[in-house]
């Protein structure tokens, strides 16, 4: 699951450029200008695309890591 | 006077919180400066939202789509929403850890450490914190301009009219602006220079007294505020210019005012922003009239957030790893509920349903306030104000905090030896530096303004160029000492070059063009300044003898 999650960024960043509707003077729901909603979805795609990396990519040492660190502050 | 009266109590609201946070001061440095690793999820992703939507994101990105249309949203919000994340992730979380495993309070504590060499604080340190600068000045400049705006009166046939003051309250320089830094002068509201004083001591106070704690729990109130008033003005905002698309619209057809009057009455919120995006020109609809590379080198920009040092503050302050998650899930859909209705609000500036003056055409960073104060009542108008105001210092304390814990840290104790401060003496430095700062940036806010979405994206550009350092860093074994010298040197000089060759930010249209088989690509400066950055980091590093073992060991094991 990690490359895919990975290339599905690396996607989402390729579709970004949206040359598509470079020119497209289209009114999404008759008031958003087409270029802004397909750019408010990539911010959406993003946050979904994030939340898997979080599942699915999260550094497996750091959980070590904060362990240790919550006994040295339970310490002090 | 009324808005004035309700951003004078959210500013003594944000220095009670602010003081209030000091009652959990626990006297140290670490706790002073990163408020003891104490910060969990909802404060991290609060605190980090804050500090990076600034004055640029709300005031500039309202300019910049009145100037320039849709085309900024994707320029830099969407790109941000993906590289913000990706920087959390890839770096935030890593030199988390080792900010924890070595105690480091300051990103050149770890360069420090990690490239084995001293002298590179003192290449960094002058680099850091005169792009740190700029980005101050943005804030301070922007809420001058801000509660200005929102203040003055009208200028008919020579005079003032409705001014929140009478002619003759402030000194005349301040109110006329024929001479000095206040060109267009006050207007019968607060002068710019005293408004931009008044917010920073009241940013100063909270941020000496709070700390880092202080500052992230200003920052998540004031996030909080922005939000919800954001999306309180931009249905203020649509409501009242959709009523006048309607009306307009029915007079064109004939329509009686009885009957307009009905439709006005009748229509929903969606038939209401429809007319008024209707009459949204065609130009500000689409990119045609920006380049596909440019476009495309406009992604290089968001890397700044790799390189911010009151990021990397901010990001030690975290409790532990895990912290990290929410704020790299929603940041991106935070950017969109923020930039999206400044972005409209820009645009739908541009219908000519509602009369915008030369001067504030002339000074795009104007147009969110004077659109605010013309389409709200004064009552909505101040907590609207002070929602942008809110995101302003939600950057600006951050700032003068990270500036003043650095030149405590890698200048004053690196220095002058560890044992020869006590605990105490640390904090205090770390406040007197952090009013030397507020003075010095305050300074340079009386200055000529530039738009400030240009002067931010020319700061963050130097951010970027030095984002090679910090990736190779944490995953290139083989990044030397040299290597990363000739990093900064490139950026430096790039970035010299460049601005200089861009009139000092003068021509805001300024591109890097790059001639080849008889075309002309033109490219955002940053990409550029990352190219050679790049460039001389990975060669210079070759040839170069590698870092120790011991050092690898500490970083890489």
């Amino acid at each position: 699951m990690r490359p895919i999650v990975w290339f599905l960024i690396l996607l989402l960043l390729v579709l970004h450029q949206d040359n598509w509707f470079w020119e497209d003077q289209t009114l999404v729901f008759g008031f958003m200008p087409i270029a802004l909603f397909y750019h408010a979805g990539v911010s959406v795609v993003a946050g979904i695309l994030w939340f898997l990396a979080t599942q699915f990519c999260w550094p497996a040492n750091l959980d070590e890591e904060e362990n240790v660190h919550s006994e040295s502050t339970s310490r002090t | 006077m009324t808005s004035l009266i309700i951003v004078s109590v959210y500013l003594a609201l944000l220095l009670g919180l602010g003081l209030f946070s000091s009652r959990l001061f626990r006297g140290t440095s670490k706790d002073y400066m990163l408020a003891s690793h104490s910060i969990g999820p909802l404060l991290l992703l609060m605190s980090l939202f804050g500090t990076t939507m600034t004055a640029f994101a709300l005031v500039g990105s309202t300019g910049e789509a009145f100037k320039e249309g849709v085309s900024v949203y994707g320029m830099l919000a969407s790109s941000s929403g993906i590289i913000h994340s990706l920087c959390f992730f890839l770096l935030g979380v890593k030199l988390w850890g080792f900010g924890h495993r070595y105690g480091y309070k300051t990103q050149i504590q770890f360069f420090r450490d990690r490239l084995e060499s001293d002298k590179i604080g003192l290449l960094l340190f002058p680099v850091l914190v005169g792009l740190v600068i700029p980005y101050l000045l943005i804030g301070v400049m922007a809420s001058g301009g801000v509660i200005n705006g929102m203040t003055q009166g009208k200028v008919v046939e020579g005079n003032v009219v409705n001014g929140t003051f009478e002619e003759g309250t402030f000194p005349a320089f301040l109110e006329q602006g024929s001479q000095g830094f206040s060109k267009d002068g006050s207007r019968g509201g607060v002068p710019r220079p005293i408004a931009s004083f008044v917010i920073c001591l009241v940013v100063l106070l909270y941020v000496f007294f709070g700390g880092m704690r202080g500052t992230a729990w200003a920052n998540t109130f004031q996030t909080c505020v922005f939000m919800v008033l954001g999306i309180v003005a931009f249905w203020v905002i649509a409501n009242n210019l959709g009523e006048r698309a309607i009306r307009a619209d029915q007079e064109a057809n004939g329509v009686s005012n009885d009957t307009a009057d009905t439709t006005v009455q009748q229509a929903s919120l969606l038939e209401k922003i429809s007319a008024v995006s209707a009459n949204i020109p065609t130009e500000r609809l689409t990119r045609s009239h920006i380049p596909k590379l440019k476009f495309f080198t406009y992604l290089l920009v968001p890397l700044s957030v790799g390189m911010f040092p009151h990021l990397f503050q901010h990001w030690l302050t975290a409790r532990r790893a895990s912290s990290f998650k929410l704020a790299i899930v929603a940041h991106p859909i935070f950017i969109m509920i923020v930039w999206v209705p400044c972005v409209l609000i820009g645009v739908w500036a541009t219908t000519g349903l509602i009369h915008i003056p030369p001067p504030v055409q002339a000074n795009p960073n104007i147009v969110l306030p004077f659109m605010v104060k013309s389409l709200a009542g004064p009552v909505l108008g101040g907590f609207l104000t002070a929602g942008i105001l809110a995101a302003i210092m939600s950057s600006l304390d951050s700032q003068f905090l990270c500036i003043g814990t650095m030149f405590t840290e890698d200048v004053v104790v690196h220095y002058g030896g560890k044992g020869r401060f006590s605990d105490k003496q640390v904090v205090l430095l770390a406040r007197l530096f952090i009013i030397a700062i507020v003075a010095v940036t305050y300074g340079f806010s009386l200055f000529e303004p530039r738009r400030v979405f240009t002067l931010g994206v020319w700061c963050f550009s130097g951010f970027s160029s030095l984002f090679p350092l910090i990736f190779a860093s944490l995953y290139w074994r083989r990044l030397t000492k040299l290597g990363s010298y000739a990093c900064v040197g490139a950026a430096v000089v790039s970035w010299i070059t460049l601005f200089w060759k861009s009139d000092f930010a003068r021509n805001a249209d300024y591109t890097f063009d790059l001639v080849l088989g008889g075309m002309t690509y033109q490219m955002m400066p940053v990409a550029a300044m990352f190219t050679s950055s790049l460039t001389a980091l990975i060669l210079v590093s070759l040839v170069t003898r590698p870092p120790s073992e011991k050092t690898l060991a500490k970083f890489f094991s």
